[in-house]
């Protein structure tokens, strides 16, 4: 990394750390609502589904939109944490998080719901025969079965929201050292005059960056099939 | 005692249940395949909810609608063995042994290393759930259930998935559970011979309905049963005691209501009690006292009933005094002997008929 330039060297770390906390603000409500769609059946449960794969089908631009509508400091949501706890999404790096997270909310659940899917509802009555309580079995079957879906999911989210650009740009901006992530900086790049070369930099590092995650979560899932003996 | 009256309706399927298990006891749910028994167990359990019912295990209330009682299947301690084993695939046999320690409520009466050794799971407790045969899942499923200290233990054809071999892996370990640990179970099952060797009370379901109950010697002359076994397994099942065993043939003399019968069977000892099941088309009914025949078991006595059996035959209930046998006879050999009710006739049993697996020591 030594032959990347300064800026784009902080592009890097910078869509490192937006990924990784997109990933983390995704995944309690992924989890949750994984769940809600493998195992319960109860009215709307179309209508949840098709709002959380909506991202999928967005233009991106529309949903940066919405979230600039929404979380904007003038926005109902966004103008009550600016008010009660001072936080600002607008033209920050959490708000590059929350867009990242929304536009990667639907690989997340899908890693999750497939995972949950495959898992035996049996195993859930078994240990409710043994005595575990909702909560209990919950902690203890269902979520160590959902771990190796849980983990695919993380992994294959952080990967996808390296590439966000779209929402990332119509909702925070394209701020250098505040929003200016991968993407963002590669646009930038083939913007300005005698930009090719760091263009092409930036790229080659986006598909070391997506090739790794990609065959991190195949390896991870293989290892996690072995010792489920599946 | 064990006491069930649900009732539940879904879509077409009824089911309609009502019997009561003496504890400690084995009760067998028997009935063909699709009449209901899984969903009874499972309301019993409290994986479902009748639409009314009443279900105790002695003075404990677990369900009943009518006064709004609703114990919650976590809470009912009541062991359940699943078809499928059902182990946790990220645990380790021990983990999933301790995962039912930890949580199991109300007075221990039996521990991990009773457990483990009443099932012989010493050498499986480090392996992984996917290491294990199909008879090994089992035992460690009952094995998981037992350390739950339940008050009944529900067992949903755990032998099923198993071939013979398997099966016999798992067998002498619930005789032991029953004869050791005096848990109370509910074992549904399609095959007689478990039936046999297990149950103390049988419950015979039809289409959603329990028809009958009783002790298996009763039940197994009920027509109900013959329905449900198919002609061939159709057979008095009579309990006797060991008079002697002669020491050349291996041959063992079992006092069977007036009579003796004769059969060929390990480790048998005078004394010890048997049960056995005799097949209806084992026994060859004879109005004299037979001459020059192979035949090594003539048993004496009367006759009870003719019912109509399948195609152009019939099952003669025979009164061998103080217990009754059946026998499946033509037609055509029921006109010709003039066989009917208070003839005294002569029941002839081949030896080599009564199988190990229709015989069970008391």
């Amino acid at each position: 990394m030594i032959w990347l330039h300064p800026s784009e060297r902080t592009a890097l770390w910078l869509s490192l750390e937006v990924s990784v906390r997109s990933v983390l603000l995704g995944l309690p409500p992924a989890v949750l609502i994984a769940w809600l769609l493998a195992r319960r059946r109860f009215p709307g449960r179309s209508l949840l589904d098709a709002l959380v794969h909506l991202p999928l089908v967005l233009p991106p631009v529309a949903v940066g939109y919405l979230l600039l509508i929404v979380f904007g400091v003038r926005g109902p949501v966004g103008g009550w944490l600016h008010r009660v706890f001072g936080i600002t999404l607008i033209f920050t790096p959490n708000g590059a998080a929350l867009a990242t997270a929304v536009m990667t909310f639907p690989v997340m659940v899908r890693a999750m719901r497939i995972s949950l899917e495959h898992v035996d509802h049996g195993l859930e009555d078994a240990a409710r025969m043994l005595g575990a309580g909702p909560l209990d079995r919950f902690a203890t079957v269902t979520l160590p079965l959902m771990l190796p879906g849980i983990l695919a999911g993380m992994i294959m989210a952080f990967s996808a929201g390296l590439g966000e650009f779209g929402a990332v740009i119509t909702f925070v901006s394209n701020i250098p050292g505040e929003t200016r992530t991968l993407p963002l900086a590669l646009y930038t790049a083939l913007q300005s005059p005698g930009g090719d070369a760091a263009a092409a930099r930036l790229a080659a590092i986006s598909i070391t960056l997506g090739l790794t995650g990609l065959l991190f979560a195949e390896w991870f899932a293989r290892r996690v099939r072995r010792m489920l003996g599946r | 005692m064990l006491r069930v009256r649900v009732a539940l309706r879904r879509g077409a399927f009824a089911l309609r249940a009502r019997f009561d298990l003496p504890t400690p006891g084995v009760a067998a749910l028997f009935g063909r395949s699709g009449c209901g028994k899984s969903t009874l167990i499972n309301l019993i359990a409290g994986l479902l909810e009748p639409d009314e019912g009443f279900i105790a295990i002695d003075e404990r209330v677990l369900l009943d609608t009518s006064s709004g009682i609703r114990i919650a299947a976590e809470a009912r301690r009541i062991g359940y063995v699943f078809q499928d084993a059902r182990l946790f695939p990220h645990l380790r046999v021990a983990a999933n042994l301790r995962y039912a320690e930890r949580r199991a409520a109300g007075a221990r009466y039996v521990g991990f290393d009773e457990v483990s050794a009443l099932l012989a799971l010493e050498p499986l407790l480090e392996r992984r759930v996917h290491q294990l045969s199909g008879g090994e899942k089992q035992r460690v499923a009952i094995g998981r259930a037992l350390l739950g200290q339940p008050r009944l233990l529900l067992l949903d054809e755990p032998l099923t998935s198993l071939d013979g071999a398997r099966r016999e892996e798992v067998l002498p370990y619930l005789e032991r559970l029953r004869d050791q640990l005096a848990v109370p179970m509910v074992y549904v099952s399609h095959q007689f011979d478990e039936v046999l060797r297990l149950a103390t009370h049988v419950v015979l379901m039809d289409a959603g309905a329990t028809i009958a109950e009783g002790e298996i010697g009763p039940m197994s002359l009920r027509p109900e049963l013959r329905r449900i076994v198919g002609a061939d397994a159709v057979g008095a099942v009579i309990d006797g005691e060991v008079r002697r065993v002669e020491a050349d043939g291996g041959l063992a003399a079992v006092q069977i209501g007036d009579g003796e019968l004769r059969l060929r069977a390990a480790g048998l000892a005078p004394g010890m009690r048997l049960r056995v099941q005799i097949l209806a088309r084992d026994v060859i009914v004879a109005t004299g006292d037979p001459q020059g025949l192979s035949v090594r078991n003539a048993v004496r006595g009367t006759v009870r009933a003719i019912a109509a059996d399948v195609a152009d035959a019939c099952l003669i209930t025979i009164d061998v005094g103080g217990a009754e046998i059946l026998a499946r006879v033509t037609a055509d050999a029921v006109r010709e002997l003039a066989l009917a009710e208070g003839l005294p006739v002569v029941a002839l049993v081949k030896t080599v008929s009564i199988s190990a697996d229709r015989l069970r020591r008391l």
